[in-house]
């Protein structure tokens, strides 16, 4: 008999009664701008910037601003119109290893805990938000939504191969429970929230 | 790295001596861990929901567990037609060769690894150390202990146990960082740089699995460091690791464990990353390895299969008294703390049988799993069948049987409290006696009130 089946056998005979699974959770409605000031409040304590704009090109002259080269930003957005525009494929991750800007876009942002879901639909290879030094994530306003039930519904996960949500700038406290910024993943995380 | 040096304890009590042999160490643990489970309090009384989650992550649990061979299938089906290729391990043994013929097939010699706890139940680093793999462990906390050449003490936070100037240490002979260095920052940035190196250069990543979607065939994977992610997205191969309980029905059901996954680990609102893998890039080999070893007999088990819903936050950990001064490492088993000791007999229950009585049962890691799993209940039972079965010492058996006795029967309970009281008022010395009573080691008897809880209680009532 292979494993499998000497598994599902065993799993067969030993497991308990049969439970029903339980009902979907709902909460009422949040308020849209509730939630985008929820959202902004959530990123920011997650170690995240947020930036409020009005049309895409405001996020260029942003960057412009406070990045003065466009070298060193590899931008993913159409639209922003700055940095390095890239709409095709990148073959291979590897070649990012120096990359110290993406501009990349979000499609749901969650507000109770800032996370934005970025999916392989929209970045040329998976390995671009995490690469990168620094995360400049782009999230409609209409987009934001209360909490992680209402994510789901609004998205369909099992579509890209990969997606992720993504909640601030890498981290951890492996060291004493000291909190730095900066793992393994970006160390700085941009939200612009267009409205 | 080759086997570790590292010798596990044999006996949590012996093992807990030596931790609390350094007071200040065993102080800082103590502290570190509680200011932990607070940051979970403050986040989990930000929703008014927190229990209505609890009970229905529970119930999903429940729904998994009582068609987990169905859920397999599906998750077996999804998958491959996915392009995952989907492996069966009965055991840890078959668990390790699965993998290393894997990194054989492709010729590799050294490869980055996630956090997995099932890859530490299993001792893939060892095994795969001992056929002349080079396994790099990525997560921070995971990579300082195997430069240390310890396991972790902590299934969340691997290296826990460790202060700062140990990692400066470490880091000095691994990673050439400066002597006498122990700035976290700076040496947050040493290892980012040295495992940059590591994640540009590796043809296959190892990685865990939080939640694996029956619906989808797909799996996600929560780190806050990212290392899981650069691992997996620029290898050629990734072999994703999991116990066939880490199964979910759907997509969905994400939204209920990904808002208490976090908060209940370190009191974050969600991790920095939740990553759903569903299908291999075009240019990558994606392997599911689903492991047994040992869940399915778990899962026949009435009184302890409930402990199969652990989404391995580690807030239990965190509250329990005895950990918090007795270390992970005294816990000599792959999971530590209190979901380790209800765990752990079930794979071994001679090697084990010490494991359940590393507890006051005060309940407070009932309290604060997320999945209400009755943990403190289960560690009371394990007691009985491993007192029953002939695994424990006399003298723990002895105090064992009065105490199932005492709360088996109301009214010898009311009796013993109140001889209870009268014995400790007259003869203090004797519940502290150590050789006598095992637990009043290392720990104060508490001062016997002077009116128990039950008399307080009936006397105020009726006043009422
Ligand atoms: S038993 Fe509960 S509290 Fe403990 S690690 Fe598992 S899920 Fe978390």
């Amino acid at each position: 008999m292979s494993s499998r089946e000497a598994i599902l056998n065993r799993v067969k005979t030993n497991k308990p009664a049969a439970v029903a699974l339980p009902q979907t959770l709902a909460f009422p409605p949040v308020p849209a701008d509730a939630c985008i000031e929820k959202f902004a409040r959530t990123v920011e304590a997650v170690g995240g910037t947020v930036v409020e704009v009005t049309n895409l090109a405001e996020i260029g002259a942003y960057l412009k601003k406070h990045y003065e080269s466009p070298e060193r930003v590899l931008n993913t957005v159409h639209g922003v119109g700055f940095g390095q525009e890239l709409s095709g494929p990148i073959e291979d991750g590897h070649v990012l290893a120096n990359l110290e800007i993406a501009v990349v876009t979000g499609s749901v942002g969650v507000a109770e805990n800032g996370a934005v879901w970025v999916s392989e639909e929209n970045l040329p290879t998976r390995v671009l938000p995490f690469i990168t030094e620094h995360l400049m994530l782009v999230v409609a306003a209409e987009n934001i939504v209360s909490n992680m039930h209402e994510a789901y519904v609004r998205l369909d996960v099992s579509a890209p191969g990969f997606g992720a949500f993504i909640s601030g700038p890498s981290r951890t406290a492996d060291i004493e429970q000291s909190l730095v910024i900066g793992a393994h993943g970006p160390k700085r995380a941009h939200v612009f929230i267009l409205k | 790295m080759s086997s570790s040096t590292y010798v596990a304890p044999t006996d949590h009590a012996k093992a807990a001596d030596k931790f609390m042999e350094d007071e200040e160490r065993v102080n800082w643990h103590d502290k570190a861990l509680w200011f932990i489970r607070q940051k979970r309090d403050v986040a989990s009384k930000q929703l008014p929901e927190w229990e209505l989650l609890r009970e229905t992550a529970s119930q999903i649990k429940q729904n998994v567990l009582s068609n987990l061979d169905t859920y397999l299938e599906e998750f077996e089906r999804h998958a491959k037609q996915n392009g995952i290729t989907v492996h069966w391990a009965a055991d840890a043994a078959e668990h390790n060769r699965i993998v290393l013929d894997i990194i054989k097939r492709h010729g590799i010699q050294k490869l980055v690894k996630s956090k997995s706890m099932l890859t530490e139940e299993c001792h893939l680093n060892d095994f795969l150390g001992d056929n002349g793999i080079d396994v790099v462990d990525t997560d921070l906390g995971e990579r300082v202990v195997q430069l240390a050449q310890e396991p972790p003490s902590h299934i969340v936070l691997p290296c826990i146990h460790k202060r700062k100037e140990e990692v400066g240490e470490l880091f000095h002979q691994h990673l050439g960082t400066e002597k006498g260095a122990s700035d976290p920052a700076y040496l947050t940035e040493a290892a980012r740089q040295h495992l940059r190196e590591k994640f540009l250069t590796s043809d296959l990543a190892i990685t865990g699995v939080n939640f694996a979607i029956a619906e989808t065939g797909g799996f996600v994977v929560c780190t806050n460091e990212g290392n899981a992610d650069m691992g997996a997205h620029l290898a050629k191969v990734h072999i994703a690791c999991m116990g066939i309980e880490k199964i979910i029905p759907k997509a969905e059901n994400l939204g209920v464990f990904l808002r208490l996954l976090a908060r209940s680990a370190t009191g974050q609102p969600i991790t920095t990353y939740s990553s759903h893998f569903h299908r291999p890039r075009p240019d990558q080999e994606m392997h599911i390895v689903l492991v047994d070893n040992g869940r399915s007999i778990q899962l026949g088990r009435k009184d302890f299969y409930n402990s199969l819903k652990c989404i391995r936050c580690g807030a239990c950990i965190n509250t329990c008294p005895v950990y918090r001064r007795s270390g992970g490492h005294s816990y000599h088993y792959a999971i530590s703390g209190p979901i380790g000791a209800i765990l752990a007999p079930n794979m071994d229950m001679k090697k084990n049988a010490d494991l359940p009585f590393a507890s006051t049962l005060c309940g407070s890691c009932s309290n604060v799993c997320p999945v209400k799993i009755d943990i403190h209940n289960q560690l009371y039972q394990w007691r009985q069948v491993l007192s029953d079965g002939g695994y424990v010492p006399k003298t723990k058996k002895i105090g064992m049987q009065a105490m199932a006795t005492v709360l088996s029967n109301p009214t010898i309970y009311r009796v013993a409290g109140k001889s209870g009281r009268f014995m400790m008022n007259l003869m203090p010395g004797l519940a502290n006696m150590k050789a006598v009573n095992p637990w009043a080691k290392q720990r104060e008897m508490p001062e016997p009130p002077k009116e128990s809880f039950r008399d307080w209680y009936l006397k105020n009532k009726k006043k009422s």
